[in-house]
């Protein structure tokens, strides 16, 4: 937000209230207060994009992007795993337009529903 | 579901209710009725000051802004986020916000007028003047200990799951009556140890009646005080004298000193009540904090009815919130360079402002605090003891009247107070004092008319101070967070 500076606690709540309406989820974007110099690592966030590391930072998959196929997209996209994910040859060839970069776009893999 | 862009494409955006404020050459807004302060700079800035001109439809302020070379998603992102941050509205009417009744709040603080006998005469003491309101009769003049403790367990048992809790010992003068002070302090440290929870404690005192035995023990418990006083030898004794007329400033400034130099375990305050001829705020301060050492002194103008002498008159009252904006200037500076500076007045109402309260109450009388009087009644306030109105019970019999307090806060709301309802100011003030409405109206719901233009004048100084300290030396107001 840079247009509003906040300059008292009811300002920077407000502030927060607006960012949380608009769903930014600024997540590998920000820095960790609990750890600092360190990535914030939000729970339900998987670190990495390749495959073979399908859980959250708690070892279950019910952190995970809903559905898991967005978590899988990577596996397939970038490694070329056969996962369960639309076939992109033929049935679904529009399935993964609106994905420029799977880390800031991974919401707009689209659900297809044979 | 449509995007603010296509609900609100049809509506005219104007500036939403804010109080606007410069300081350190930058424009700031006060939002009305949440109490946030924004910094407004660039497009956010020249969008609000456009709209303020004239309403305008949000199709034509895009144009505007697209035709002075701005870009066409920074400035629909910049309607939403005025839009949203409520500094623009575009009179799409929102759901009325439920009201919630305040059925009942967990109390934090009592405050036991231990005694209604003072060795004082200060002539313009609410609790002695032509407009005491204090019914006195067949009233004890001193509280017993059992009453006292009686009042301990009241708070605690309202206090529900609170951990903090608060007795404050008032009069009267408080140390006529130390005996049950004393048995009532520690009383109350055993009870709430056994609970879990703590305690502080505090007092207000004339300081006549501080004695080596008194200040160890108010050191031993790190109890709070706040010291009457109302300047130097030639001000204070206008006002402050005993029985006799005889003024009190000898006898106090010798046992003030020794307690500020013997007493190091919790804040001393002086509060200084100003009348129409006690008013020179930084001649009084500067003698409270150099020649006594005081560290933070607190003004309040006397509360009176217009018919009173010392009463101060609207021109009076402007001439003193000249010597009070003089003190604040020096305030400023002082936190401007990282110092702290004992001018009361500004810090609290500072810590207000940072925080951005929106109160629905102009103080925690009836709903954190409540009052107590000699015989064990419970009242609204210690300004309110033993009155006529604001009854809320009594300690032994029936405890804390839950209705009539129920009551209290229904009709005494900031909603309730029309006056107030399109008055910049009033997340902060909320209408003012209870007690000086009564005073002055007859009535506790009344809001206080008679310094709207003083309350709005002070906060807007605040609110520039605030300012200040906020574009040259933002770590100051760190103080204000907790």
């Amino acid at each position: 937000m840079s247009r509003l500076n906040p300059v008292n606690k009811k300002a920077r709540k407000v502030e927060q209230m607006i960012v949380a309406a608009n769903g930014d989820v600024e997540a590998l974007q920000k820095k960790s207060k609990a750890n600092p110099g360190r990535i914030y690592y939000p729970m339900g966030c998987t670190l990495n994009f390749t495959p073979g590391w399908e859980i959250d930072n708690s070892g279950g998959t019910a952190g995970l992007c809903q559905p898991v196929e967005r978590d899988l997209f990577d596996c397939y996209l970038g490694c070329g795993w056969p996962a369960q994910v639309p076939d992109h040859l033929n049935n679904a060839p529009d399935w993964t337009d609106k994905c420029a970069a799977a880390t800031n776009d991974w919401r707009k893999v689209d659900i297809v529903f044979p | 579901m449509s995007t603010i862009a296509e609900v609100t494409s049809s509506m005219a955006y104007r500036p939403a209710e804010a109080h606007p404020f410069r300081a350190a050459d930058a424009e700031f807004l006060y939002l009305v009725p949440s109490g946030a302060i924004f910094r407004m700079e660039g497009l956010g800035k020249d969008v609000v000051e456009l709209v303020r001109q004239r309403p305008m439809m949000r199709s034509d302020i895009v144009e505007y802004f697209s035709s002075r070379g701005y870009g066409l998603a920074d400035i629909e992102e910049t309607i939403d986020e005025l839009d949203q941050a409520e500094v623009l509205t575009s009179g799409l009417s929102k759901p009325p916000a439920p009201v919630v009744p305040l059925q009942s709040f967990p109390l934090q603080r009592v405050v036991l007028n231990v005694t209604n006998q003072c060795n004082l005469a200060c002539t313009y003491c609410y609790e002695y003047s032509a407009d005491r309101i204090a019914q006195q009769d067949g009233k004890p003049k001193y509280m017993s200990a059992d009453i006292a403790e009686s009042a301990v367990e009241m708070l605690i048992k309202e206090s529900a799951g609170r951990e903090g809790l608060h007795v404050t010992f008032f009069g009267g003068e408080t140390l006529l009556n130390f005996p049950v002070m004393r048995s009532t302090v520690e009383y109350a440290t055993r009870r709430v140890a056994e609970l879990g929870k703590r305690i502080e404690f505090s007092l207000t005192t004339n300081a006549t009646l501080l004695t080596e035995e008194i200040v160890n023990f108010l050191s031993e418990y790190r109890i709070g005080v706040t010291v009457s006083i109302d300047g130097d030898q030639e001000l204070n004794d206008k006002m402050r004298v005993f029985h006799d007329g005889r003024g009190s400033y000898n006898v106090i400034a010798p046992k003030i000193q020794n307690l500020l130099k013997k007493h190091r375990t919790n804040s001393i305050g002086a509060r200084v009540t100003l009348t129409s001829q006690v008013s020179d705020v930084k001649k009084i301060y500067r003698h409270l904090t150099t020649e006594l050492g005081f560290d933070s002194v607190g003004f309040s103008p006397a509360t009176a009815s217009p018919d009173r002498l010392y009463h101060i008159g609207a021109q009076k009252m402007d001439n003193i919130l000249d010597s009070f904006a003089e003190l604040a200037m020096e305030y400023r500076d002082y936190a401007v360079e990282g110092r702290q500076h004992g001018f009361t007045n500004v810090s609290d109402t500072l810590k207000e402002l940072n925080s951005g309260v929106s109160k629905a109450y102009p103080c925690g009388a009836g709903v954190g605090l409540l009052g107590v009087g000699t015989a064990g009644d419970v009242s609204l306030c210690h300004r309110f003891v033993d009155a006529p109105v604001g009854k809320m019970g009594h300690v032994k019999n029936g405890g804390v009247d839950h209705e009539a307090r129920g009551e209290f806060l229904a009709t005494h709301h900031i909603g309730a107070r029309y006056d107030c309802h399109t008055c910049w100011a009033r997340p902060v003030c909320s209408g003012g004092c209870f007690h000086e409405a009564y005073i002055h109206y007859g009535k506790t719901s009344a809001a206080n008319l008679h310094y709207c233009d003083w309350i709005r004048g002070w906060n807007d100084l605040c609110l520039q101070i605030l300012g200040e300290i906020s574009v040259r030396n933002p770590a100051f107001l760190e103080r204000f967070e907790n």
